[in-house]
């Protein structure tokens, strides 16, 4: 989905991947990695996440490791989106093909931890609990398209049947 | 418009068969060589291929690794490894190199990546492919499915940021010394993912394997990928390597192509040293307060090749390290191990008191040998995320494989041109 709404976890910058899927959990598959995920920085997140809450990061979410269980887990834990002022660019690849949308809005940092946020990516807006309005930088139309339709796996899946 | 054009432009341009490309446009790409290993291949793609009923593309274009769960260290390991050896034969994948070291060192070793080609890695040091003045970076496994199936990727074309060294490194001052202060510098985003070329007199003095090191730490930077044009160092380097004859003179950028100049002076540089827990945390090592170390770890992709291995060599030939001071040393690949055994390199390392680790991803990845609770660890490979290499209470300090050999020596983090002098 590109539009909705949720409540707020609030990270500092630079988290990397391997706080997102800690080494020692990869061999075990995606249920292990999830209930590791983020330990290092909030222990509170993967017993207390719900479906349907944001992350609202600090600059340079997702960088370090190729490993798209540090998106994929997100997915997996119900994450409806993740908010930052940038994030690493493999990160970001990796987050739309396993259809995690991300939204870059420079301003993220106003937003509270616990707070309900909506977001709209094509309209490119985040809005706040107060009704407040942040901008975001405008995402390219075919990944909001692959984010939309869950991801590269299922657009491959529909590509390879309707030829 | 212009026509001038940088490296990554005209290697981009070839692979999307376009005769020039613009930054900042998408573009779709042919995709020459698909590498993958244990942890980021088989294991994932085998069932999204059988899920949608399809096939490689082209087996001669895939290269697959056995390098970050091998040796199998539990059975875990070993279910993953196994899957990967049976897909491999299943699918009769041409190109596997099993047990036989790190991917982005067997890799070109064996001669697969060359001037011009366009490549993709599932792993993010794939970047170091640049070295050979081929466009490489790393991806995720899904998009890895996607490439696997169609032989395509897409791409913004990157803007270049080019970082000049003028001057001639120091006698112990290395390639990773002028990563960590570039990464020091433009920190662990800086690189925007897009295109770093490193040039200079420093750089087209350095030898392969240290434009490799520059390269596999472009991923440090937050690049996509990290470029050196290809010259005669690369084409003798490949014709030793199974690759002879290559033509690396279409592949340099022109004079005024478009991008961003830094310029940084080689001859004045200092060993640099990245403290906990980010390479962006960069000192000059002299600058440091007094730090003593439990560990020196020479390993990886990014510090234990054949010239890495000899740089430690040069430092502790003849002596021995320091008491209580454990120097671990897992060679980056087999054949650079069976070099420095040929050279007399590992001898003089074990001599020193190395324990002899096996050439896989090891500890690096935190999937090997991990490093133990409140350790102090000095360590040539490319990242001290918190808890990357074991234990959360590790204190993992980043340097050069001449830094982690002269800190192995003295029981605490040093300069090796102390030793060297």
């Amino acid at each position: 989905m590109s539009a909705g709404a949720g409540r707020v976890w609030r990270l500092p910058p630079e988290v990397d991947t391997d706080q997102l899927a800690p080494g020692h959990t990869m061999k075990h598959g995606i249920e292990r990695t999830a209930g590791h995920c983020l330990e290092a920085v909030r222990p509170d997140f993967a017993a207390g996440v719900r479906r349907g809450d944001v992350i609202v990061a600090g600059a340079h979410f997702g960088i370090g490791s190729s490993r798209e269980q540090a998106a994929s887990v997100l997915v997996h834990l119900g994450l409806a989106a993740v908010i930052a002022p940038s994030f690493s660019g493999l990160y970001l690849r990796n987050a739309f093909n396993v259809g995690l949308l991300l939204l870059t809005c420079p301003k993220a940092g106003l937003i509270d931890d616990g707070e309900q946020v909506g977001f709209d990516a094509r309209a490119g807006r985040i809005t706040r609990a107060s009704g407040e309005a942040l901008p975001c930088h405008p995402i390219p139309g075919f990944l909001l398209d692959m984010v939309e339709a869950g991801g590269l796996l299922p657009q491959l899946k529909k590509r390879l049947e309707t030829r | 418009m212009t026509t001038t054009a940088s490296l990554a432009q005209k290697l981009v341009a070839r692979a999307a068969g376009r005769a020039q490309v613009q930054p900042g446009e998408v573009v779709t790409c042919r995709v020459d060589l698909a590498m993958f290993h244990d942890s980021s291949g088989p294991r994932r793609l085998k069932p999204m291929l059988q899920e949608l009923g399809a096939q490689i593309w082209d087996r001669s274009k895939v290269v697959l690794v056995m390098d970050h769960y091998v040796p199998e260290a539990d059975e875990e390991s070993r279910r993953i490894v196994r899957l990967a050896r049976d897909w491999a034969r299943e699918q009769a994948l041409p190109h596997v190199y099993d047990s036989q070291g790190i991917c982005h060192v067997v890799v070109p070793q064996h001669g697969h990546i060359r001037p011009g080609m366009f490549c993709v890695g599932g792993d993010s040091h794939s970047s170091t492919g640049g070295a050979f003045g081929a466009y490489m970076f790393g991806i995720g496994a899904t998009e890895m499915l996607g490439v696997v199936v169609t032989g395509e990727i897409w791409l913004q074309v990157p803007q270049t940021l080019f970082m000049r060294w003028s001057g001639r490194l120091a006698d112990g001052v290395s390639a990773k010394d002028m990563m960590l202060a570039m990464i020091g510098r433009f920190g662990m985003n800086g690189g925007q993912y897009q295109a770093v070329e490193y040039c200079g007199e420093a750089v087209a003095a350095l030898p392969m394997a240290e434009r490799m090191t520059l390269c596999n730490m472009a991923a440090e930077l937050g690049a996509q990928v990290g470029l050196v044009a290809p010259d005669e160092t690369t084409r003798d380097w490949l014709a030793a390597h199974g690759a002879p004859g290559v033509d690396s003179a279409p592949w340099f950028s022109d004079e005024d192509a478009p991008g961003t100049r830094y310029a940084f002076d080689a001859s004045s540089l200092a060993p640099q040293v990245a403290l906990p827990h980010s390479p962006a945390n960069v000192r000059a090592v002299d600058d440091l307060e007094p730090t003593r170390i439990d560990v020196a770890y020479i390993g990886a992709c990014t510090g234990a090749k054949l010239d890495d291995l000899r740089a430690a060599a040069r430092v502790l030939a003849g002596f021995k390290i320091a008491a209580g001071v454990q120097l671990l040393v897992a060679p980056a690949s087999v054949a650079d191990r069976e070099a420095a055994e040929r050279e007399g390199v590992m001898r003089y390392l074990l001599d020193a008191g190395a324990t002899l680790l096996p050439s896989a991803c090891g500890a690096c990845a935190g999937y090997g040998s991990a490093i133990a609770e409140g350790a102090t660890v000095i360590s040539s490979t490319a990242r001290n995320f918190k808890g990357r290499m074991g234990a959360a209470t590790a204190q993992v300090y980043l340097g050069s494989p001449y830094t982690v050999a002269a800190s192995a020596l003295r029981g605490r983090i040093a300069d090796a041109r102390e030793v060297l002098r």
